[in-house]
């Protein structure tokens, strides 16, 4: 997926306005793209990239489900702009796996069945990524907090807890 | 799917205050961009359209916490969630932690800066009422240098402050915690993420005998502007206050608020709110100045 050349953004609308060239850094892998200035996060990676892992729930910076690491910090991608990604990382959920194992977040989501619907569920791993790597050995409230800006309408959340508690007891944390 | 994305703009990333500053002058209808977190909604939903974008986290040395001799200083690109980190915030200054912990949810605070939470000017934000609380001042800078700008009078109407579309908000000074001081945040709201139903702001100075000198106490959403509730503080100064005080700077608190019945609740629910939420963060900050050595 990488490319030296400089695409133009896919977007569902014409590029109207100005552009500015960034450089970003997504799941390791550097990218060069010219992008219109309004374009959103959540837009470059769906539209641009076609990494359609990260999801657009409710659009207005409520749900979380758009939820990436912009250097390794959990934000909202819907309402972050390419352009505020220019020379930073960004992982998604399609980072968490490498080499065909799954990340230990994602484990504890399939062994805690953690999602029903599964759409939050791309944002809820996000965070839950970034908690464990801040904190390896949360408690429940802990966890509770971290997730309180990530919406799940199926679960009312005592299996995605379970499921992070799972993966912090995977990784050697876990209380 | 329809997509909801801002309006057309030009974005800029300035490497410096003044080069900022000049952006602002030069283009119409410009808003600086801190963290985006109330901006870039309000653009989505056309509620806001600016011509130009000033990016200004990139211009270095903008983001700190740091205590000097006379003041806590917050650079305006600061994080939330750095003023979550800090320990030197939990340690002494209760009031911005209470009040840090509750804005939005903990994704927005990794992007939300203070400088934007303080000069957006809508009164849910969380920070202004802490600020006026603690009688903070805002440095800001325009075309013909420096000034500073009390909080108090700083809030002039929805979404109007006295910053003038030149100038930046470079830094906030809160008066440094002695020992004695004591303060707390409490916030009423429907869910995580949403602005309150209302919150109270309650700061207080008190002697080694307990007997508060200063006390400064303002209220979050319940008025066009975040609001100072000062015959309320007036009502706990100079005396070591007692129930009856406390219960009457709660009275005095709610007949300053002034609320709109809305989706969040009836007026006189709020004001109720206002009432019972004084009284107990008169209480905590009594109780956390007792705590402080």
């Amino acid at each position: 997926m990488a490319s030296t050349a400089i695409p133009r953004l896919t977007s569902p609308l014409p590029i109207r306005g100005a552009t500015h060239k960034i450089h970003v850094t997504i799941n390791d892998v550097p990218f060069d793209f010219m992008v219109e200035d309004r374009t959103l996060l959540v837009h470059f990676l769906r539209d641009a990239l076609g990494m359609t892992g990260t999801h657009i729930g409710c659009d207005t910076t409520h749900c979380g489900a758009c939820t990436v690491l912009l250097d390794d910090v959990p934000v909202k991608s819907c309402t972050v702009l390419a352009v505020q990604a220019d020379g930073r990382k960004v992982r998604t959920v399609e980072g968490l796996e490498s080499g065909g194992k799954l990340h230990p977040v994602q484990e504890g989501f399939t062994t805690e069945h953690g999602l029903h619907c599964g759409y939050c569920t791309p944002g809820m791993m996000m965070t839950s990524v970034a908690l464990l790597a801040k904190n390896p050995n949360p408690t429940e409230e802990e966890i509770r907090r971290a997730i309180s800006g990530n919406l799940c309408r199926c679960t009312g959340y005592v299996n995605i807890v379970k499921a992070i508690q799972h993966a912090a007891k995977a990784s050697g944390g876990g209380k | 799917m329809t997509e909801v994305i801002p309006p057309e703009f030009e974005y800029h990333a300035p490497g410096s205050v003044d080069e900022a500053i000049g952006l602002l002058q030069n283009s119409g209808e410009a808003k600086v961009l801190a963290g985006g977190q109330s901006l870039l909604p309000l653009m989505k939903l056309r509620l806001a359209a600016p011509k130009t974008l000033v990016d200004i986290t990139r211009i270095p040395k903008l983001s700190y916490v740091n205590e000097t001799t006379d003041c806590l200083c917050l650079g305006a690109t600061t994080k939330i969630n750095d003023l979550n980190d800090s320990a030197l915030i939990r340690n002494r200054y209760p009031l911005l932690a209470d009040a840090a912990q509750h804005i939005a949810d903990p994704l927005v605070r990794n992007m939300g800066t203070v400088g934007g939470n303080v000069c957006h000017g809508d009164p849910g934000n969380d920070l202004p009422a802490c600020m006026l609380a603690y009688g903070a001042s805002y440095v800001v800078r325009g075309p013909k240098g420096n000034r500073t700008i009390p909080a108090q009078g700083f809030y002039q109407d929805t979404f109007v402050t006295s910053l003038d579309p030149s100038e930046i908000l470079v830094e906030v000074q809160v008066p440094k915690a002695q020992p004695g001081d004591g303060g707390a945040y409490l916030k009423m709201e429907r869910k995580v993420s949403d602005f309150a139903i209302a919150a109270v702001a309650v700061q207080l100075r008190t002697d080694s005998r307990g007997t508060v000198n200063q006390a400064g106490i303002a209220l979050t959403n319940v008025g066009p502007t975040v609001l100072l509730a000062s015959q309320a503080a007036g009502q706990l100064t100079t005396k070591k206050p007692t129930n009856a005080d406390i219960l009457a700077a709660g009275k005095l608190a709610a007949e300053a608020a002034q609320p709109n019945s809305d989706l969040r609740g009836p007026a006189e629910f709020k004001r109720g709110v206002v009432q019972t939420l004084t009284q107990r963060a008169v209480k905590l900050a009594l109780w956390r100045a007792g705590g402080m050595s």
